[in-house]
């Protein structure tokens, strides 16, 4: 007795206060499936400059261009357009028919009011030379102060995103994300959760998927184990050591695809370590990018010498694998002043000891282990180097106040399906806090200048940009990316983008 | 009640009220001042929370700047903060732009229903076998237990977190190990933060039955003939009670630290995953109002556990007046 009612008294008072949960009830249709995409990739707001990967991904929201599987601009809610002569005026004339998710029509006013929020905010679109975004009855025009060729690529980005005008409210910020894609939204709880239902009123095929279900776990055991119970249906961004796993169960299909993301080392050219060209190239010859490819990122195919890979056929340079060379490392190091001291790392003829410091950041996971293993072989050259794990922050503000000496980072570029985009801003005059720091090659620029403009072949100019970022290295390659999904056997139609600016819901199916 | 009564219970109430206005200013500055502690660029961080490392660089920061008028002097925006709190405004979150008092109602609510599921879980953990431990003290029940409680406190709730996801989630398949939809999302985060507490409450439970069981005054109550049930009901449960009432106040220190590993390791969209996340963006509005929750909710608990307290033991109550 005397046992019973303590027990219940502690449980009284421990329920004093009844929990009240703000989980809005769902309104679940009977037998509709919910498909349930897991991913790493948060989300802040309904702003598509913040938010935007998210609601193209899931197929809320449309830009007015896509790209194809090699980046080139495909028609989305533009069905042609065209370019003057001089690269200066551009014409996208917009599908007609279409339909906002709150049934108000699509027209070039609207189309070209998104635009205009989008160049003014921190997307992609804001770094392009524009004069002027005007409508006319069926298209929207660009005009720009100078030519800049990769403009349809730009306007394929998420936050060059297509919404309705009662999506803005009176300063212009963005309210509630009422786009045009074949799925609206039915609950958006950021930063964690967004479920989206099928839009019947969509200009394309009526996709066979009725609900699905975008959910973050950013650790990656927790996405794996998602994907193995039967939690996930389409689970993105598996970590390499997990692939392995999930291979061998028998309720998933495993893709992978190799996405234009590298791993790679940016140098301070400005400062006395790595101002020298020779310097930078014993650096990367002192790498073994087989052993960090294969042991860090689980294929040995991923180790690059260069900043592309193959996939991306016009920047990419044929070449054997990546060696490491520690003699002709030694060598060069030597040529250029630095000689073993009295503890064996290098000094030079001013008795400055070769001792820097790396930083990285933990949004992508397997930087860190990196590098700690680049720590390791350049110790072997006799380099001193420290890493300090922080904030990606970190990087474009020791870029901008000079104190970066080394970073080793994950760039993506893609994030415009033409590279071209992010080389510009990564690789110009005065460096990018995303690329080179303190160097800049006349023939560069000049290589970048002439992709930029209209005419002519651009695959010369390309092969030759990436021929001088191999050779002058202001940063250093190390291992390209692969995207790993995880597809229940459930369903059929999935393909991967290897732009990641979409899943394709709309082309999914349940087989069962 | 006599107006000598309720100025008992009166009197706690209006200090605890003073205490919540205290708590607030404080947490408020301390949050802001630790905020600008803390290395790094407020706007650079902001811009990589915002747009993601990508498009996180040098011109958003910029922006972001310029949007939020972070080149204010530091004191111009805590006192700007300090009058939007006196009219009921948190502002709003610095990273997704919406209002820090929304984000937090919905962030609460789903902190509240996993602590509502956790504490009494732990207390249906802990304190039968607190209990059983107690009344035989040094028993086989006792040892047991305390082995258990030393292993469940000295385990940090991130590696017991993992491993109930490695055994429910990935061996039996049983759990999945994210997410918050039904109540089988419940279950591990829950559980994580029950053991944890449990292995308190029990010890707490063991020793006030222990001490309670063996007193005089127990005895005494058989000796002059009540029956069990009067024994128990009048001087048992009052007695053992006070200590695991008060426990109640200092468990809640337990649960804020292991609600904020807990809702980062299994993706809980609560008001520590948000602290966590918010400390990292430097974003000021979100980690003061999220502070000053928590601070006002602490003191709200510890208002409870005094009022408590006074019912359940009077002398306590006198001993203050």
């Amino acid at each position: 007795m005397f046992r019973r009612s303590l027990g219940a008294l502690g449980a009284a008072t421990l329920v004093a206060r009844p929990a009240r949960s703000h989980a809005p009830a769902t309104t679940r249709r009977p037998g509709e499936r919910v498909l349930r995409v897991v991913a790493p990739f948060e989300f802040a707001g309904p702003d598509p400059a913040r938010s935007g990967h998210v609601f193209a991904r899931m197929g809320v929201g449309e830009m007015l261009l896509g790209a194809d599987p090699e980046g080139r601009p495909v028609p989305m809610l533009a069905e042609c357009w065209s370019t003057s002569p001089n690269g200066l005026l551009h014409r996208f004339v917009l599908r007609p028919g279409v339909r906002f998710h709150d049934g108000s029509p699509l027209t070039a006013e609207a189309a070209a009011e998104s635009l205009r929020h989008a160049h003014a905010a921190a997307s992609p679109f804001s770094r392009v030379p524009v004069a002027a975004i005007e409508a006319t009855s069926d298209a929207v025009l660009i005009r720009l102060s100078r030519p800049f060729a990769p403009l349809p690529a730009v306007l394929a980005n998420y936050a060059s995103m297509i919404l309705a005008p009662a999506a803005y409210d009176e300063a212009g910020r963005v309210r509630a994300v009422i786009g045009t894609g074949p799925f609206r939204v039915e609950r958006f709880s950021p930063p964690l959760q967004l479920d989206v239902e099928r839009f019947e009123g969509w200009w394309g095929p009526r996709p066979a998927i009725g609900r699905a279900s975008y959910l973050v776990v950013s650790q990656g055991e927790a996405r794996a184990t998602m994907a193995e119970s039967g939690h996930a249906d389409l689970t993105m961004a598996l970590q390499p050591v997990t692939v392995a796993r999930l291979r061998r169960s028998p309720r998933l299909e495993v893709l992978t695809v190799p996405v234009p993301r590298t791993r790679i080392l940016k140098l301070n050219a400005a400062s006395p370590y790595f101002a020298d060209q020779r310097v930078r190239q014993a650096l990367s010859l002192a790498i073994d990018r087989q052993g960090i490819a294969a042991a860090l990122v689980r294929n040995p195919a991923m180790a690059a010498d260069q900043l592309f890979p193959p996939t991306l056929q016009d920047w990419h340079l044929p070449a054997p694998p990546p060696r490491r060379d520690l003699e002709r490392a030694r060598t060069l190091l030597a040529e250029a002043g630095w000689r073993p001291g009295q503890d064996g790392i290098l000094v030079d003829a001013g008795r400055r000891r070769f001792a820097c410091r790396c930083i990285t950041y933990i949004n992508w996971p397997e930087l860190p282990p990196i590098a700690t293993a680049l720590q390791a072989q350049f110790r072997e050259l006799g380099i001193d180097m420290s890493v300090a794990i922080g904030n990606s922050s970190d990087i474009p503000r020791g870029h901008r106040d000079g104190t970066l000496e080394m970073a080793l980072m994950a760039r993506n570029y893609a994030l415009v399906p033409d590279p071209l985009a992010t080389l510009l801003q990564d690789f110009q005059p005065g460096g990018g806090d995303w690329g080179a720091m303190g160097w800049s090659d006349p023939a560069l620029d000049a290589a970048l200048h002439a992709l930029s403009a209209p005419a002519g072949d651009p695959t010369a100019a390309r092969r030759q940009a990436a021929g001088i970022l191999r050779e002058a290295l202001p940063v250093i390659p190390i291992a390209w990316s692969e995207l790993g999904v995880a597809v229940s056997r459930d369903l059929a139609g999935v393909t991967v983008d290897p732009f990641e600016t979409s899943y394709r819901l709309h082309d999914i199916a349940w087989l069962r | 009640m006599g107006r000598r009564s309720l100025g008992r219970f009166l009197r706690p109430v209006l200090m605890r009220l003073t205490q919540a206005l205290l708590v607030a200013l404080i947490v408020g500055a301390l949050g802001f001042a630790l905020m600008a502690a803390l290395p790094g660029d407020q706007a650079f961080r902001l811009a990589a929370a915002r747009y993601g490392p990508d498009m996180g660089d040098a011109a958003a920061a910029a922006l972001v700047r310029q949007e939020l008028g972070l080149d204010r002097p530091w004191a111009v925006q805590f006192l700007d903060w300090v009058g939007r709190l006196m009219r009921l405004d948190l502002g709003h979150s610095l990273v997704t732009g919406e209002p820090v008092l929304e984000e937090l109602t919905m962030q609460l609510g789903y902190t509240l229903a996993l602590a509502g599921v956790a504490l009494p879980l732990s207390a249906l953990l802990g304190l039968p076998l607190g209990l059983l431990a107690g009344l035989r003290p040094g028993g086989p029940m006792d040892r047991i237990t305390l082995g258990l409680s030393v292993l469940l406190r000295a385990i940090p709730a991130y590696a017991l977190g993992l491993f109930l996801v490695t055994v429910f989630s990935i061996h039996l398949g049983w759990l999945p190990p994210a997410g918050f939809e039904g109540w089988r999302e419940f279950v591990l985060p829950a559980l994580t933060l029950a053991l944890g507490l449990a292995a308190l409450s029990a010890r707490v439970a063991r020793d006030s039955v222990a001490v309670v069981a063996a007193s005089p005054f127990m005895a005494f109550a058989r000796w002059k003939g009540l029956p069990e049930r009067a024994v128990v009901l009048r001087h048992g449960l009052r007695n053992a009670a006070i200590p695991v009432v008060a426990l109640l106040g200092l468990q809640l220190i337990g649960l804020v630290e292991g609600l904020i590993i807990v809702e980062s390791l299994f993706s809980w969209p609560g008001i520590g995953h948000a602290l966590v996340h918010a400390i990292f963006a430097r974003d000021v509005p979100v980690v003061q109002g999220t502070a000053l929750a928590l601070g006002l909710i602490f003191v709200l608990v510890n208002a409870f556990v005094d009022l408590a307290c006074a019912l359940a033991d009077p002398r306590r109550a006198r001993a203050a007046t």
